[in-house]
């Protein structure tokens, strides 16, 4: 025993065992995060069940095991010291207030996962679980009993059709009217401002006002139309309490009986689900629907970083690797900009806010955009001086991986390609660059992991909680940098800790954050695969 | 081929054309780039730098005062001035030349005389006068903007907000010898001296309907006090009309309680030194802080302290020393905590009460001072001298709030019972004290960091020296990675997870968490013992160095046996609830989001940073070191400690300042992870706020150039100067490091 205390050996294991410490926090992070973002769309059965004196339909959707002194507080006494309890999914939060419950596992009585039991997604409120009573038209009753469902799934087909006509007119034809009247009051506005009171030049605009205004009356009478035929049709559904609700089809986003779905169609719904996920605007303050203006908004923002940071990068390695002196100075500055990677994100933003935002921006806006003032366009957070903050927090990180890129082509080239009377500019252009490629790649791949994870900085210039429209759209100048924007990192901090229903929103923050994960490890992964292919590459130059 | 033709040698010019300017243009852009990057460190700096300026005042015109003021004052835009005479003149004048703009006698009914003066609160513009029959006329001056030809032009004007017929005051028609007013809401309230040394109250409530000027008010409320042997000089009734101070002849303060129907006596006391006088008194803002001047020159800031008894006790918070001459007159900024005090020797001291700074002192005129005002704006100084002059001076005094004790020392915020470190920052009103004290911030801020390191560098460093020299060169080439690729896990999720998943159920299970760390390294090494005692033919089978794949299912068993035993043992020790047990047997307070939950987070974000860096510096230790430490019969251990631990401790120290760094500046863990309570405990239960979040937190509300916005920017500089420095000596490290190992 002593002489193996002696030997070392145990610190060897405990040593041992914090490697497999972090290795299971690594794999089990992401294994959470992985169950519980990927479950939440299965359609999971529903439950009808006895509780004390009332009658529930709900999701079982999660279970703890509480001190039974817990809950002595609330009035209620068990035989047992710990009592299993589960968090019921009810919905119906129209009829019931609330939508989730904690009940005791043991009282529920006669539970049943009846075959008809109906669940409906909709636009508001939060889901409504329920058994279908009769389809209706214009409050006629078409259909009712067994064909009622039938009828349903016709009926909403059509619904949802109008509905995304709607959205068609709505979003990009009434937009784009808008946008002309704002641009028509800014043209009279710069009128204003240069004090010119040519009368034919305001009757232009008021004429072209009245066009627009007549074009979109258009529309509305068109939308008028369309929506009376889209609240044509509703249904009438029994609760859980017994009550007869009434739902317009509009309001509907899916209906499924998923006790009654078989292994296919789980899957199929599954997979329709993660496209709504990936593809559709958020619903209920970003509780329900998907992420997709999220996730444009960061592939925006990346994509827009990328171009401002790779030549800024690259410039700056080739300049401190091939023509600045290397004495003290550049030693210093190289150190420097190492550590500038160290500085806190939150630094950044703060910088962003003061010098882009409120410095730069405020004056870009009294020399070219006077005439929408006091509103701000650039002068205010927006997608353009976030992708410049977050730019500037990558910098050093392009610049280092180019610089160890550059530095580990091998001297022979160089010395070859000099040696045929090419001038330093050619070799560089010609031989080193194309080398070290993968190198600038690699810092611009770890640059974007870096950016698309970072919260803080961007919660100072530009993030917000639901955009109203996109960084880009049909409407001219196509990409407008002023916008705000939404952000899969903001997304997660903001659905799980900002919302008024954390619970509701906890599986799409799950899904959120496994979407996010994903991204930045395949993007590590490729990173890393990219260096190693290098290092064979200049090993086998070396080599030769 | 001919070298030299015409056309090779024009080519070979263009090609060195290229050359230079590839060259100067890489130059160029290069330390252009380089400048920009910098530029972060000197536009923060820009930003604070205004906190530290000191404030100036500049003399801007002077012109005579034909009248004899007893009050003045200016308006918002600094453009007029006025004045009030004993004689009941109000005098409006250009604050340019000293122009009378307009003049006005206030309407005294016949037969009486001014025998007092008031002034409310400034900001309501309202002042009285107390007539010798017991009645008082209540004067607002107002000013009308208008904007003829896009021109400001600003009119003044007089009203009678209780009417142009004097208000009864003291029923009895006692003159009134010294009198204050104040309004607020529908409830105004007079206090009067009267001849006989008698304190009249007499409250007027406004009636529902209230058009213009000529108001309609009952008189609700009515008391009087008899007040033997006070000779009052001063009295001052604050604006909720609860208090009334007076000061006397003998120096000494009485303060009376005026919100229950009879006004009580509460605490007469001497406030300045005997054979010393009270020569002015003010509230400061807020009408919560004295101000006392007294006949010395000294300033003192006095206000009801809390005591144990509950009792309100008038306390001296802090005194201003700085001018000799006797203070005539004190003007109170209308917006912040600061004043401005006037002598008898023309001189003029800025003061802020909070910072306890005497921002500067000015002689504005040979004169004695007879008056002073300040504007609302707290930009322009007025003030009226003994030979009828009027000076007008320019201040410039932006951030009078911070001085080193405002921002790092314990300061005696008013209505607090002692001094305290206190970070509060929004203000609903104008009678708000901001606090500003950065050590809270500072504090939470190293406790993360603190509970963090905690967590991380025992994991991190044993992980990095297992992985580096025992571990199987197979596994490594799996580990190493999949522990980086953590770095790059966005902290955003860590603190998602910390927030809404850990913490609920450490709060559940706090007995299985210590369990957990008291059992793991005995379970672990009871493994290792009976893994040493197993027969050689099995011990043979299992290679060296997969001692980590070995111990992964032992780990497991312990998480879960430690979790599943958690809760007999809460019921066995801790009643069933540790929480609870916490707070009421030992007094802990415990927070569902707390430091515990911070430092497990933050240690797993900055575990492979830390891991990474500490692994390569192990790893790089010449090989020759090793195996000739082992040649010599050391065991693997003893080398590792006497041989690669100390030729690689200063990489691991720079592995674990990077981490430092890492913890210090991290952002959203704490968000997400804390109550973001700016508390000063050590205690591992309780929330926390640090520099950076609350930078994430107040900074889109703060207001921009305001002292406010200056000091977040202050605390991002702190952070950026911390991280940076830490940075650079980790990293001036490792290149000695590199250096040491590439010469042996």
């Amino acid at each position: 025993m002593k002489n193996w205390w002696k030997s070392g050996d145990p610190w060897i294991w405990l040593t041992a065992a914090s490697v497999t410490l972090s290795i299971l926090a690594v794999v089990g992070l992401l294994f959470l995060i992985a169950v519980n973002g990927l479950g939440h769309f299965w359609p999971k059965p529903v439950l009808e069940a006895d509780y004390e004196s009332s009658h529930l339909i709900g999701e079982i959707y999660d279970q703890e095991t509480v001190a039974a002194s817990q809950l002595a507080a609330s009035g209620l006494t068990f035989d047992s010291d710990r009592v299993t309890r589960y968090l019921l999914k009810t919905g119906n939060r129209d009829l019931f207030g609330s939508d989730f419950h904690w009940l005791i596992a043991d009282q529920f009585k006669n539970k049943q996962y009846p075959k008809d039991l109906m669940v409906i997604e909709r636009r508001e409120w939060g889901n409504f679980y329920g058994y279908l009573v009769a389809v209706k038209e214009n409050g006629k009753v078409i259909s009712e009993g067994k064909a009622a469902w039938n009828e349903l799934q016709k009926r909403l087909k059509r619904t949802l059709k109008i509905y995304g006509w709607i959205r068609e007119i709505e979003k990009s034809k009434i937009g784009s009217i808008n946008a002309s009247l704002e641009d028509l009051r800014l043209d009279k506005r710069r009128l204003e401002l240069d004090h010119d009171n040519d009368p034919k030049k305001l009757a232009a605009i008021e004429t072209q006002k009245a066009a627009l205004l007549a074009r979109s009356e258009k529309f509305n009478k068109k939308l008028r139309q369309l929506y009376f035929a889209m609240n044509r049709d509703s249904l009438t559904a029994k609760v859980m309490d017994g009550r007869v609700a009434d739902i317009p089809l509009a309001k509907i986003v899916h209906a499924y009986r998923p006790n009654a779905m078989s292994l296919m169609d789980k899957i199929q719904f599954y997979g329709m689900k993660i496209w709504e996920f990936l593809s559709d605007d958020p619903r209920e303050a970003n509780t329900e629907g998907g992420i997709f203006p999220a996730i444009f908004g960061t592939v925006i923002m990346v994509i827009l970083m990328s171009i401002i940071v790779t030549p800024i990068g690259v410039i700056a390695a080739i300049y401190l690797h091939e023509y600045a002196k290397q004495g003290w100075l550049t030693r210093t500055i190289r150190i420097a900009v190492n550590n500038l990677a160290g500085v806190p994100s939150i630094v950044y933003g703060v910088f962003g806010l003061g010098f882009f935002v409120y410095f730069v921006g405020s004056n870009i806006d009294e020399w070219f955009f006077s005439t929408a003032l006091p509103a701000p366009t650039f002068g205010t957070p927006g997608i353009l001086w976030a992708s410049l903050t977050l730019a500037l927090l990558t910098v050093p990180v392009v610049i280092v991986s180019t610089e160890e890129g550059l530095s580990r082509i091998p001297r022979s080239i160089r010395e070859g390609s000099l040696a045929l009377g090419a001038t330093k500019a050619e070799t560089l252009w010609r031989t080193v660059l194309p080398m070290a490629s993968p190198a600038m790649m690699t810092g611009l791949i770890l640059a974007i992991s870096r950016a698309a994870g970072e919260v803080a900085p961007l919660m100072l210039v530009g993030v917000v909680k639901l955009a109203p429209s996109l960084a880009i759209d049909a409407q001219a100048p196509f990409l407008h940098l002023d916008r705000q924007f939404m952000h899969l990192g903001f997304h997660i901090y903001d659905v799980g800790f900002q919302s008024p229903n954390v619970e509701a929103g906890r599986p799409l923050v799950y899904a959120t954050a496994f979407l996010l994960v994903a991204v930045i490890i395949i993007l590590n992964l490729a990173a890393i695969w990219i260096r190693n292919n290098l290092r064979e590459k200049y090993k086998a130059l070396e080599t030769a | 081929m001919n070298t030299n033709s015409q056309k090779a040698k024009r080519r070979r010019k263009w090609r060195m054309l290229k050359d230079q300017i590839a060259k100067y243009s890489m130059t160029l852009g290069g330390i252009s780039i380089i400048i920009a990057i910098t530029l972060i460190f000197f536009y923060l700096l820009y930003v604070v730098l205004p906190l530290f300026l000191p404030a100036s005042m500049n003399h801007i015109v002077q012109f005579s005062n034909p009248d004899s003021s007893i009050y003045i004052a200016s308006e918002e835009k600094n453009e007029l001035g006025v004045s009030f005479t004993n004689d009941a003149d109000v005098v409006f004048f250009s604050l340019k030349d000293g122009k009378v703009i307009s003049k006005y006698k206030i309407a005294i009914p016949d037969d009486t005389s001014i025998t007092s003066f008031a002034v409310a609160d400034p900001a309501t513009d309202i002042v009285a006068f107390g007539l010798n029959d017991g009645r008082a006329v209540v004067v607002k001056h107002d000013y009308k903007i208008t904007y003829p030809n896009d021109v400001r032009v600003i009119t003044p004007h007089i009203k009678y907000p209780f009417g142009k017929e004097a208000i009864v005051v003291d029923e009895k028609q006692r003159a009134l010898t010294h009198l204050d007013i104040q309004l607020k809401g529908a409830k105004n309230t007079l206090a009067a001296i009267t001849a006989d040394n008698n304190l009249v109250l007499a409250t007027f409530t406004k009636k529902e309907s209230f058009l213009g000027e000529s108001g309609d008010f009952e008189r609700t409320y009515n008391s009087v006090l008899a007040l033997p042997s006070i000779y009052v000089s001063y009295l001052l009734l604050d604006k909720e009309q609860k208090i009334i101070y007076l000061a006397d002849q003998n120096g000494q303060i009485t303060h009376i309680d005026i919100s229950t129907k009879t006004p009580k006596i509460l605490q007469r006391l001497r406030v300045v030194d005997v054979n010393t006088k009270i020569t002015a008194l003010e509230f400061l803002t807020g009408d919560i802080s004295l101000l006392v001047g007294d006949s010395k020159g000294h300033i003192t800031q006095w206000f009801p302290v809390r005591d144990k008894n509950n009792n309100h006790i008038l306390t001296k918070i802090r005194e201003f020393n700085d001018q000799s001459a006797p203070i005539i007159s004190i003007a109170t900024e209308e917006r912040r905590k600061g004043f401005v005090a006037a002598d008898n020797n023309g001189q003029v001291g800025i003061y802020h009460s909070t910072a306890h700074r005497t921002v500067m002192l000015e002689k504005v005129t040979d004169a004695g001072i007879k008056n002073i005002s300040i504007s609302p704006r707290a930009n322009r100084l007025l003030v009226a001298d003994n030979n009828n002059q009027f000076h007008v001076w320019n201040l410039d005094n932006k951030h009078p709030e911070i001085s080193w004790s405002a921002l790092w020392g314990k300061v005696w915020y008013e209505s607090y019972e002692s001094p305290d470190y206190v970070w509060q920052s929004s203000s609903a009103n104008n009678d708000f004290e901001p606090k500003f004290s950065l050590v809270p911030l500072a504090f939470g801020t190293l406790k993360a960091a603190f509970y963090a390191m905690l967590i991380a560098i025992p994991i991190a460093v044993f992980g990095a020296i297992y992985t580096a020299y025992f571990m199987a060169p197979k596994m490594r080439s799996i580990v190493k990675p999949s522990i980086e690729i953590m770095a790059a896990l966005p902290t955003v999720i860590l603190g998602f997870l910390a927030g809404l998943w850990l913490a609920p159920i450490m709060e559940k299970n706090l007995p299985g968490f210590f369990m957990l760390l008291l059992l793991l390294p005995i379970i672990v090494l009871v493994f290792a013992f009976i893994m040493h005692h197993l027969p050689k033919s099995i011990k043979h089978k299992i290679s060296t160095g997969w001692q980590s794949a070995l111990l992964i299912p032992i780990i497991l068993l312990v998480i879960w046996s430690a979790f599943s035993l958690s809760y007999p043992v809460e019921v066995w020790l801790f009643d069933g609830n540790m929480p609870n047990w916490l707070t009421n047997t030992l007094g802990v307070d415990f927070d569902q989001r707390n430091a515990l939950i911070v430092g497990i987070a933050m240690g797993l974000a900055v575990i492979p940073n830390i891991f990474s860096m500490a692994e390569d510096a192990v790893f790089s230790v010449p090989k020759h070191l090793t195996i000739g430490s082992l040649a010599l019969g050391a065991t693997p251990w003893q080398t590792m400690i006497r041989v690669i631990i100390l030729t690689a401790s200063p990489g691991i120290f720079s592995a674990i300042m990077i981490g430092m760094g890492r913890a210090v500046g991290e952002t959203m863990i704490v968000l997400m992870a804390t109550g973001n309570t700016p508390i000063m405990d050590f205690n591992i239960f309780e929330g926390l706020r640090t520099l950076s979040a609350n930078i994430a937190v107040e900074m889109p509300e703060a207001e921009v150039a305001s002292t406010h916005y200056r000091i977040l920017f202050l605390s991002g500089l702190v952070l950026f100067v911390f991280t940076f420095f830490f940075n650079t000596i980790a990293e001036v490290v490792r290149h000695r490091l590199r250096r040491k190992y590439s010469s042996l």
